[in-house]
């Protein structure tokens, strides 16, 4: 898998967002850049579901040993999942941050707000 | 400079050659080029202290100075009200001495500090058992910080604002918790009644904190409270003495939430009310908003067991203003000492400590109660929370004058009485045994407060 | 607990690691206890009592609990068995003398609420203290109650807030944090319900005037700053410093946590600070016991003395008895009883020994031993900035980190040559930061030594990369996995049967 894949849209705080078939729903999680400068990450703080999330405003925390980062949604709307994989396995997001690490599931508001984010190469040139 | 001989001071090891040399590696002629950025006007002021003394001399001045001090165990003593004279086995001393322990840091480098963690696991296991708790940290400043930071991680836990504590309690710990809370958004409510406590319980209250056995030495109904806060979405937060534990029910059998401990008498002498150790212990889903150090269990890189600082981003050094408390330096050379207590008291000898210090006091309470003029207030409360007329090892008593009169008149016997409460009962005294008061000096206080009931009357 | 009998082979398998519990043996007993020399009272319904069988405590011998403490003490590195230049945390000599005063049985023995006539030497220690501390800092009014540096820090800021509610300004929320502070500063300041404003550390490694103005207004309550700073460094333009803050009609605060380099040399009262604590663990030598118990005795002008945390000790004029008292308008009761005494005699007999005189020399030598240390370490290391320090000095790993051996591994790698590392990844602000202080109570032969392990190490990276990623090698453990311990917490011991 590419380090950013293609299909994914990105946030300047290095959150991804992905659309599902329903063409409504979202899935979000961190980057490969944002777990590889964490380094091993030891817990992840999830939002409830039913809990409304606005974009790039705060929905949780991510720990790593020795830091805590706060995360940003990428969109905004309901929460409708959370990947509670992530409580008993948080090394996930390191593992696999955009497959099994995938950290919430969003009803959106509004998906026009995709247009506020990158694609890959914008994310990629804004790394360099 | 002072100090400026070639012999150099015993803790400062530099001879006036050696600075003469550092000082030209360094590229300087004069000391005051390394200090230039401390204003002139400002710099080397007088200091009016004393000259330096040898440790001969100092040694005289300071036995001095504690020998002028009376000292429990040379005269009985029979204060209690949240410091204890426990048994201390020569063990623990005999181990502080290790400078190993003694003069090393906080383990940031767990490689090369294992015995203190393995010793602070240690401590962590035992009051886990000692309070039937399944999480303990590494130990808090003493009793009342730890009474003070366990309601306010209640209400981080809970997400709510009123902290309800039952005011049989001392004092001191519902002080500490004010002191604490002040800034915090959050209110302290001092409950006198059980009757109250039900009134004042709603979903906004965050936990219903209590002392069990209260500051009076009585058992509290710790399963009531704690079933009454869980019926409205609420913590119970329960501050015991840990010898008590060893008797009577601990506080996870209870379903008590969180529970503190002063943890002085758990090897720990007297020394005038510090260094003591605070015990906070709590239900393992409870962890992330435990304050303070925890070590947890982990394996090197060869699948060794080994032990090491954790949960860290709970704390001040990373989470900064977000952090659970600001505890930094705690306590870690107590819990040594408490885990060397524990040990080697082993389940045997803490319950034994602990019958002792039952019997003792109920020796001296039944004794107390056949003397004219004088009354074991057994059923006195700090308001009415309920507890069971049933004691540990302390219990007020009724004087026939000033508490203040009666400890006078038994210091002129050689005796240190109890603690004088006339502000919370009418010529009010707490007193108290532990397994170190001998019959014989329980009776030599008998005699004593018979006495002053006679001359007073006479 | 094994049937498998080998000789030793290397020296972590000379440890025993299990736990005690795992050695305990039913009927095993560490001690005797007295029969009962009074009638058994009857004890209380079964149902409030503990079942004795229900507390699973370790039953192991006197000589095993004696042999097991003694193993895990050799698995650590301390003061007396190792060079310890730990930045910021003052690694020195702690006298015996202090130790060997503090367990007097008329100092260890006492009760803290004994009548204040039965402890008048206590009090009188106590008192002594207070003056010190007072005439050292310029800052007369004292309390010893706090029991670390953290609770000092608190205990000043609620003197701030009490001053600034007294004058009627409590919107005065604010305070102000250097982003090199220590954790604990803006950890305080939100125990004490300030908002934390940040101000930066310029070029210099200095406070950055331009900044401090910016931040410094009507909302300021307290400037926290730490004296000299976290990069060793005495602050240059401290005079000014103090004039913006005290002109924004805000307090100043020092934290005292480095206060061993200014004994003698500067008073803090002397350039505008108004509150202060000092961690006797550091300055004053008392042993840091592996993480406590500390002192933080905070310390104000005559003017804020009333606020002080309770109790500090007075002396009646016309008994001369020492009393101890709770000051007019005290911020409170922040700890059960007087402070951390067992450690105030400490620091006491320390103070004692070393006089005004030998005070002044612990800075004198501390800075010059930092800055000899600094002086040959810059030929390998890069400084964070480069001029003369105080006590301390902040090394740049950024060289060795383009060979590829981070500042941890530096570190790591110190132990096996018997060092301790210094201080790692603080101040926050310097990149691959190692703070060494070398402290005065260390021989040049010593320093020497650090210094020639230092070279070797960067030799190491380009002749031995391995070795040194993969340090340490000759400790009880190699490098635990702290990941796995925050992930998966084993917090206590647990039955393996």
């Amino acid at each position: 898998m590419p380090l950013y894949p293609d299909d994914l849209k990105y946030s300047e705080k290095h959150e991804w967002v992905r659309m599902m078939d329903s063409g409504s729903e979202a899935e979000v999680g961190i980057t490969h850049h944002a777990q590889d400068s964490l380094g091993d990450v030891v817990f992840v703080e999830l939002p409830a579901v039913g809990s409304e999330v606005s974009q790039f405003a705060k929905f949780g925390e991510v720990e790593s040993v020795k830091a805590v980062s706060d995360l940003f949604s990428p969109v905004s709307g309901a929460v409708i999942a959370a990947n509670q994989a992530l409580v008993d396995s948080p090394e996930l997001l390191n593992g696999d941050p955009y497959g099994q690490g995938w950290i919430i599931r969003v009803q959106l508001n509004d998906t026009d707000q995709l247009d506020n984010l990158m694609d890959a190469a914008e994310y990629q040139s804004l790394l360099e | 400079m002072p100090i400026n001989g070639e012999a150099s001071h015993p803790f400062i090891p530099n001879t006036a050659s050696d600075r003469a040399v550092m000082l030209a590696a360094i590229g300087v002629d004069a000391f005051d080029e390394l200090i230039a950025d401390i204003p002139l006007a400002h710099r080397y002021p007088d200091l009016e202290l004393p000259d330096s003394a040898s440790e001969l001399e100092v040694v005289a001045e300071l036995r001095s100075m504690a020998s002028s001090n009376a000292e429990p165990g040379v005269m009985p003593s029979f204060l209690g009200a949240g410091a204890y004279r426990h048994f201390i086995p020569s063990t623990v001393n005999a181990l502080l001495q290790r400078g190993e322990f003694v003069t090393s840091y906080t383990p940031y480098q767990p490689e090369a500090s294992q015995g203190s963690l393995q010793a602070g696991f240690e401590f962590q296991s035992a009051v886990c058992q000692l309070f039937d708790m399944e999480v303990a940290n590494a130990g808090m400043y003493d009793g009342p910080t730890a009474f003070a930071e366990a309601l306010l991680m209640a209400a981080r836990i809970t997400r709510r604002k009123r902290l309800l504590i039952l005011n049989s309690i001392d004092d001191r710990l519902v002080q500490v918790a004010t002191a604490y809370s002040q800034y915090q958004d959050v209110t302290i409510q001092t409950v006198s009644h059980r009757e109250a406590l039900d009134g004042a319980i709603d979903s906004s209250v965050a936990c219903i904190a209590f002392q069990s056995p209260n500051f009076l030495g009585r058992i509290e109904d710790a399963r009531a409270f704690s079933a009454l806060a869980h019926h409205h979405g609420a913590l119970s937060v329960m501050h015991t003495n840990p010898i008590a534990n060893a008797l009577f029910k601990p506080p996870g059998a209870l379903g008590v939430d969180i529970a503190t401990a002063e943890g002085q008498p758990l090897g720990v002498p007297l020394s005038f009310g510090g260094s003591y150790i605070g015990i906070l212990a709590s239900r393992k889903r409870h962890i992330r908003q435990l304050p303070g150090r925890i070590i947890g269990k982990t394996m090197d890189t060869r699948g060794r067991d080994g032990y090491t600082l954790t949960l860290q981003t709970r704390e001040q050094h990373i989470r900064r203003e977000r952090a659970t408390s600001n505890i930094c330096t705690s306590t870690q050379l107590i819990a040594l000492m408490v885990g060397i207590y524990l040990a080697t008291m082993g389940p045997r000898g803490i319950r034994e400590a602990a019958e002792l210090s039952y019997h003792k006091a109920h020796y001296m309470a039944d004794a107390i109660d056949g003397l004219d003029g004088w009354r074991v207030a057994r059923d006195a409360t700090i308001g009415n929370s309920g507890a069971a007329s049933v004691f540990f090892n302390e219990f007020p008593v009724e004087c026939p004058l000033s508490p203040g009169e009666v400890n006078r008149r038994l210091l002129d016997q050689g005796i240190i009485g109890g603690l004088d409460i006339s502000e919370l009962i009418p010529r009010g005294m707490l007193l108290c045994t532990t397994e170190m008061n001998t019959r014989s000096e329980i009776d030599r206080l008998i005699q004593a407060l018979s006495e002053i009931n006679a001359v007073d009357a006479a | 607990m094994t049937d498998k009998v080998e000789p030793l082979s290397e020296i972590s398998e000379m440890h025993d690691r299990s736990l005690l519990m795992d050695r305990s043996m039913p009927g095993r007993r560490a001690v005797q206890m007295p029969n009962p020399d009074v009638p058994l009272a009857e004890l209380p319904d079964a149902d409030m009592m503990r079942e004795a069988d229900d507390l699973r405590l370790p039953e192991v011998s006197q000589l095993e609990v004696i042999r097991y403490f003694t193993m895990l003490s050799r698995m650590n590195f301390s003061i007396d068995t190792n060079f310890y230049p730990l930045g910021s945390c003052t690694m020195k000599y702690n006298p015996k003398l202090n130790d060997s005063v503090a367990s007097l049985p008329g100092f260890a023995q006492l009760h803290p609420l004994q009548p204040e006539d039965t402890v008048q030497g206590a009090l009188n220690l106590m008192h002594a203290l207070q003056h010190w501390l007072g005439e050292i800092t310029g800052l007369s009014g004292v309390s010893l109650a706090p029991l670390a540096g953290a609770q000092g820090e608190y205990a000043g800021l609620l003197i701030a807030r009490a001053t600034m509610s007294e004058r009627r300004e409590e919107h005065r929320n604010v305070a102000i944090v250097p982003d090199s502070a220590h954790g604990t500063n803006p950890a305080s300041a939100a125990m004490a319900g300030l908002e934390v404003e940040t101000v930066k550390t310029d070029q210099s490694g200095n406070v950055d005037l331009a900044d401090l103005r910016r931040v410094a207004n009507e909302r300021t309550c307290v400037f926290m700053l730490t004296i000299p700073s976290t990069l060793g460094l005495f602050e240059p333009n401290i005079l000014e410093v103090q004039d913006i803050i005290h002109r924004a009609g805000g307090l100043v605060y020092a934290d005292g946590a480095n206060l061993n380099a200014l004994l003698g040399l500067v008073k803090l009262a002397d350039i505008g600070v108004d509150i202060c604590h000092s961690n006797l663990h550091k300055t004053f030598s008392t042993p840091h016991g592996g993480g406590g118990p500390g002192s933080g005795p905070v310390m104000v002008t005559g003017e804020l003395s009333d606020y002080l945390p309770e109790p500090i000790v007075t002396r009646g004029q016309e008994d001369s008895a020492y009393r101890l008292v709770r000051p007019c308008k005290s911020v409170g009761r922040i700890n059960g009883f007087h402070g951390s005494f067992s450690i105030l005699v400490r620091a006491y007999t320390y103070m004692r020994s070393l006089g005004g005189d030998g005070l002044r020399s612990i800075s004198e030598n501390a800075v010059i031993n930092a800055n000899y240390l600094q002086s040959k370490l810059r030929e390998r290391f890069e400084l964070a900035v480069d001029r003369y320090c105080m006590h301390e000095t902040v090394l740049s790993g950024k060289r060795q980190a383009s060979r590829g051996v981070k500042a941890l591994n530096i570190a790591k790698r110190l132990l096996d040559y018997g060092i301790h590392a210094p201080t790692m990844y603080f101040p926050l602000i310097v990149s691959e930061a190692l703070m060494v202080e070398p402290t005065e109570t260390e021989t040049k032969e010593t320093l020497d030594r650090f210094i020639a392990v230092m070279a070797a190490i960067d030799d190491e990276i380009d002749e031995q990369l391995e070795m040194v990623l993969n340090a340490p090698h000759t400790l009880p453990n190699s490098r635990l996995d702290e990941a796995l311990a925050a992930r998966r917490p084993v917090l206590r011991w647990e039955n393996s049967d």
